[in-house]
Parts: structure tokens; C-alpha cells; sequence
């Protein structure tokens, strides 16, 4: 893979919390335009991994390099600036509650930029588009559904125009038909806009859908790292445990579900 | 050890010491000091970095007067009913042994100079903690805990200049706001009970009240019990703001995290409220004789 077209690197990376260690020489790399699923049991340190990619959290060794910059060399400016350049789509929306939806997805632009009050109303109805909830905007999070504000959630991370999103758990509490559409969505704003993912998520179905490539993380360690099919067929006798297929399953692609 | 007589002078004073050292010290094994001195320091960490964002606050105006309306208009018939019945407290308890003397005419100074120096702003600092720090509190751990906060973070966006700032100018402003209607309606109270159960005439009471309190200080032309009564208030709503607002933004662990960072910023508070009244006071008033 060429220097230039790695978006995130994590090299050797170690974390503890308490003495208790999480991440024990996580190593990956995600190319330009790419998704990466990462997978893993919980509290194997998938959260934490994507943590340390926003810069939320530093490494106690090991590198975390975004876009060819060191996260832990970068001052609290820098760090704004590589922030501005990245999307992060939480679990639960996360989203301000006691803002509108169309507030919620102009704050970053109020806050950031020198764009006029009818640049972000343009911006901001361009992405509720985008995430097909165009009317959304006057509402607030409390009276939207738990999908919507995923929607929402989405739209604000790319509302910066972002290289690199990050997704913790996008299907965490949604139903099967909720979780397909916003699989789909997700696999939509990679391919229209070009953007690398990084997604953590335990269910199969969103990584097949969204995931170029999938990592299973075991005991902090990048255990097993391929190509979406072939990780679905797997060799790894961890990870078929994990999947909950034996070895004659793996050999067929359809096998493995959720 | 020592026979009768022959004890040093310093002994009591190296015992005194040695007990103290070993307080802390046992503390500090336990955790509690150290967290003691961790958030002391973090609270002056938030309010250096709140007046950092003071230049902020007019993009922050929106906030600021929704803020100001939920923490005066939402709050102003509280101090009014509790501020009624202190001024009626004290009016009651000083009347009744000053009438043993025949001085019930000095019932309206005593009323007028406890409202405005102590009680005023002492009991507009502790209903805003209940009510506006509670909630303050509990609003910021909610944000915490649903990583709203760490969402502002994500996104680069200032936490203290957008939510912390507004609520802080909000109370340092409102606080002494409210004091001013404590005080009057707690003279107005004290009246009352003056007039109508210690036989004291309105006049009297209101005249001499006001005068009392219209003694200049040294340095600001301004009467004294009056202007340290609000500056204290000033000194107390920020107190307020800034101690539930890093209480509630270091909150854990979903509701329970939020409950308890809700009742330890009340406490702080109160615990605040009361130290830092004890040393403006003394600030003001301890070299008079």
C-alpha cells in the first residue's frame, strides 16, 4: 500500500486502564476510500481503538498516525484541525438535545467556519437529503425515533465534508429493517462521496454490507485482518467460535449470519 | 516522661502538629484529600478557562438570556416567599428580647443590616444551589453521560465557551439580582411582624431600616451593607455555576453517575457558599472593632 494512501495507521499501539490491558500492540492500516469493519468481542478495546483515532485517547506506546500525522505530536490546535477533518457517528446520536436537528448539524459550521447563515441552511438541508430525512430539520432529538437520530447522527459527521468517518456501533439498538437502511446509507455516503470508514460493530450483516475489509480484534490484537468475504470464511478457529460457524460452514459464503 | 512543671512550651503546639500532619496525611492514603485537591483544582482550572471566554459572550447571547430567565424568572417567587419569612424570623426573635428593654425601634436596623449583609445574599445563594445548580448539574452529566459532550469535543467546538459561559454570566448576574428582592422583601416581612405583633409603627421601622443601611463605605460611595451584600451574591452565583457544572460534566455511569454528581454539587456548593461567606465577611467587616 502506498505511503500516500493510508488514511489511518495504528502501529504497536498498547493501552491499560487500570493495569488492565486493552489494546496489546494493535497494528492496522485503512486505505483511501476504503471501509474497515473492526469486530470483536466486548470489551476487547474496539471503542477504545476508534477513540484513539479521534484523539480522545493517547496510546501508552505505539503510533496512531492519521493522514501521515502523529496524533500524540500534534498541539490541542492540531488536533482541532485533524478533528474538522474527520466525522464520528456515536452509539446513541449523541446529539444536543435542547438543539433542533438542523441546529445540531450547524453547529460545527457556526462554530468553525466563516460560512453565512444561508451557506449553512444550504449545507445543512444538502445533508438531511443526503440522509433522506429531509423534513427533520425544525424537529428535536427527542421526537425523532432511535433510526432517525442514527440519520441525524451520520448527517452531522459529514457535514464538514470529511475524509474519514468513524461509525462506534452504528446498529446498536435498531431493528433488523431500521439496521438494513441505515447499512445501506452508510455503504451510499462511502460510495457517492468517496469517504474512508472506520466502523466498529459485532453484527455480521452491517460489516458485509458497509466493510471492504474486517479485522477481528481478540486480547487488544489484531487476531485476524481480510478481505470481507474471505473473513467470513474463516480459517481462524477463534473467530469461527466467534462467528458461531464450524469449519464446513466456512467453506461456503452464505453460511455465516448473524 | 516529664515531671510536673517541667513540660515545654512548645509541646502542646508539636502535638497539635504531629496530629494534624498525621490527619492529612491519613487522608491523603485514603484518596479523599487527593480528590479533595483534584477537584479544587479543576474548578479553578473551569473558572480560569470561563473568563478566558468572557469575549464570547455577546455571540453567546442567546444562551445567556435563556439562561438568565431560568434561573431569575423561574426562581424569583422562591427567594420572595423564603426572603418573606426570614425577614420575619429575624424581626420576631430580635423583637421580642429588644421589647424586653423597651428598643423595638431597633428592630428595623437589625432586620434591614442582617438581610442585606448576610441573610439576603446567604439564602439566594443556597435556593439557587437547590434549584438552578441541581439542575444545572444534572444537566451537564446527562450531557456527559450520553457523550454529548464528548461529541462538542469531537467536533472541536469550545464546551466552555458554548455551555459553561452562558450559565456562569447568567447566575453571576441573576444572584445578586435576587439578593435585592430577598433583602426587600425580607425588610417588608420584618415589618410586618414589627408592626403588627411588637407594636411598631411603619414609619419608624421603614425610617430607621433605611437609615441604617445608607452608611457609606470607605472606599466605594456606596452604602456599605449593601454593596458587599451583592458583591458577595456576584461571588456566590459563580461559585454555584462553576462547581455544578465540573461536578455534573465529570459525571459516570449512566443515571446513577448523574444523581450522584447532582447531590455532590448541591453539597459542594453549600459547603462553598458557607467558606467563602465566612472570608468576605472578613474581607469587609473583620478590621472594624
Amino acid at each position: 500500500m502506498s505511503e500516500r494512501n493510508v488514511v489511518v495507521r495504528m502501529r504497536d499501539v498498547h493501552k491499560s486502564f487500570s493495569g488492565v490491558s486493552i489494546l496489546a500492540g494493535l497494528s492496522f492500516e485503512l486505505e483511501r476510500g476504503k471501509c474497515l469493519g473492526i469486530m470483536g468481542g466486548s470489551g476487547t478495546g474496539k471503542s477504545v481503538a476508534l477513540r484513539h483515532v479521534i484523539g480522545l485517547m493517547k496510546p501508552d506506546s505505539g503510533v496512531v498516525e492519521v493522514a501521515g500525522d502523529d496524533l500524540a505530536a500534534l498541539d490541542r490546535k492540531g488536533l482541532a484541525a485533524m478533528r474538522r477533518r474527520m466525522g464520528y457517528v456515536f452509539q446513541e446520536g449523541a446529539l444536543i438535545n435542547w438543539l433542533t436537528v438542523a441546529e445540531n448539524l450547524a453547529l460545527p459550521l457556526k462554530e468553525n467556519t466563516k460560512l453565512s447563515p444561508s451557506e449553512i441552511d444550504q449545507k445543512v438541508q444538502e445533508k438531511l437529503a443526503l440522509v433522506r430525512i429531509p423534513d427533520a430539520g425544525a424537529k428535536y432529538p427527542t421526537e425523532i425515533s432511535g433510526g432517525m437520530k442514527k440519520r441525524v447522527g451520520i448527517a452531522r459527521a459529514l457535514i464538514t465534508d470529511p475524509a474519514l468517518i468513524l461509525y462506534d456501533e452504528p446498529n446498536a439498538g435498531l431493528d433488523p429493517e431500521i439496521s438494513r437502511s441505515i447499512n445501506r446509507l452508510m455503504r451510499d455516503v462511502s460510495e457517492e462521496l468517496g469517504v474512508s470508514s472506520l466502523v466498529v460493530e459485532h453484527r455480521v450483516d452491517c460489516l458485509r454490507t458497509v466493510a471492504d475489509e474486517v479485522l477481528f480484534l481478540y486480547k487488544g490484537q489484531a487476531l485476524v485482518h481480510e478481505p470481507t468475504e474471505s473473513f467470513f470464511r474463516p480459517k481462524n478457529t477463534r473467530l469461527r467460535e466467534f462467528l458461531g460457524v464450524d469449519a464446513a460452514d466456512a467453506q461456503s459464503p452464505d453460511q455465516a449470519s448473524s | 516522661m516529664f515531671s510536673e512543671g517541667s513540660i515545654p512550651d512548645w509541646w502542646p503546639t508539636l502535638l497539635a502538629l504531629v496530629a494534624i500532619t498525621s490527619t492529612l496525611y491519613t487522608l491523603w492514603q485514603l484518596g479523599g484529600f487527593r480528590e479533595l485537591l483534584r477537584e479544587a483544582g479543576a474548578r479553578l482550572a473551569l473558572l480560569a478557562a470561563t473568563f478566558a471566554c468572557v469575549p464570547h459572550l455577546f455571540r453567546r447571547r442567546r444562551w445567556f438570556l435563556h439562561q438568565l430567565f431560568l434561573a431569575g424568572v423561574m426562581n424569583l417567587h422562591v427567594v420572595g416567599f423564603v426572603g418573606l419569612f426570614i425577614g420575619m424570623i429575624i424581626s420576631l426573635q430580635t423583637g421580642i428580647e429588644l421589647a424586653r428593654f423597651g428598643q423595638q425601634d431597633q428592630i428595623g436596623p437589625l432586620v434591614a443590616a442582617g438581610m442585606a449583609r448576610e441573610m439576603g445574599p446567604f439564602i439566594t445563594a443556597i435556593i439557587l444551589a437547590s434549584t438552578f445548580g441541581s439542575a444545572l448539574a444534572a444537566e451537564m452529566g446527562t450531557m456527559a453521560v450520553s457523550d454529548e459532550l464528548t461529541a462538542l469535543e469531537v467536533m472541536s467546538i469550545d464546551r466552555v465557551s458554548l455551555l459553561i459561559l452562558p450559565r456562569v454570566a447568567a447566575l453571576a448576574i441573576i444572584c445578586p439580582l435576587l439578593t435585592v428582592v430577598c433583602d426587600m422583601i425580607g425588610i417588608l416581612g420584618g415589618g410586618f411582624v414589627a408592626n403588627a405583633q411588637l407594636g411598631v409603627g411603619w414609619n419608624l421601622y421603614l425610617d430607621s431600616a433605611f437609615a441604617a443601611l445608607s452608611g457609606l463605605g470607605d472606599t466605594i460611595p456606596f452604602p456599605k451593607d449593601v454593596y458587599t451584600g451583592l458583591f458577595k451574591s456576584f461571588c456566590f452565583g459563580i461559585l454555584i455555576a462553576i462547581v455544578s457544572c465540573q461536578s455534573g460534566s465529570e459525571a459516570r455511569g449512566g443515571a446513577l453517575g448523574v444523581g450522584r454528581a447532582t447531590s455532590r454539587a448541591v453539597r459542594d456548593s453549600a459547603i462553598g457558599i458557607i467558606v467563602a461567606n465566612y472570608f468576605l465577611t472578613w474581607v469587609f467587616y473583620g478590621g472594624a472593632s
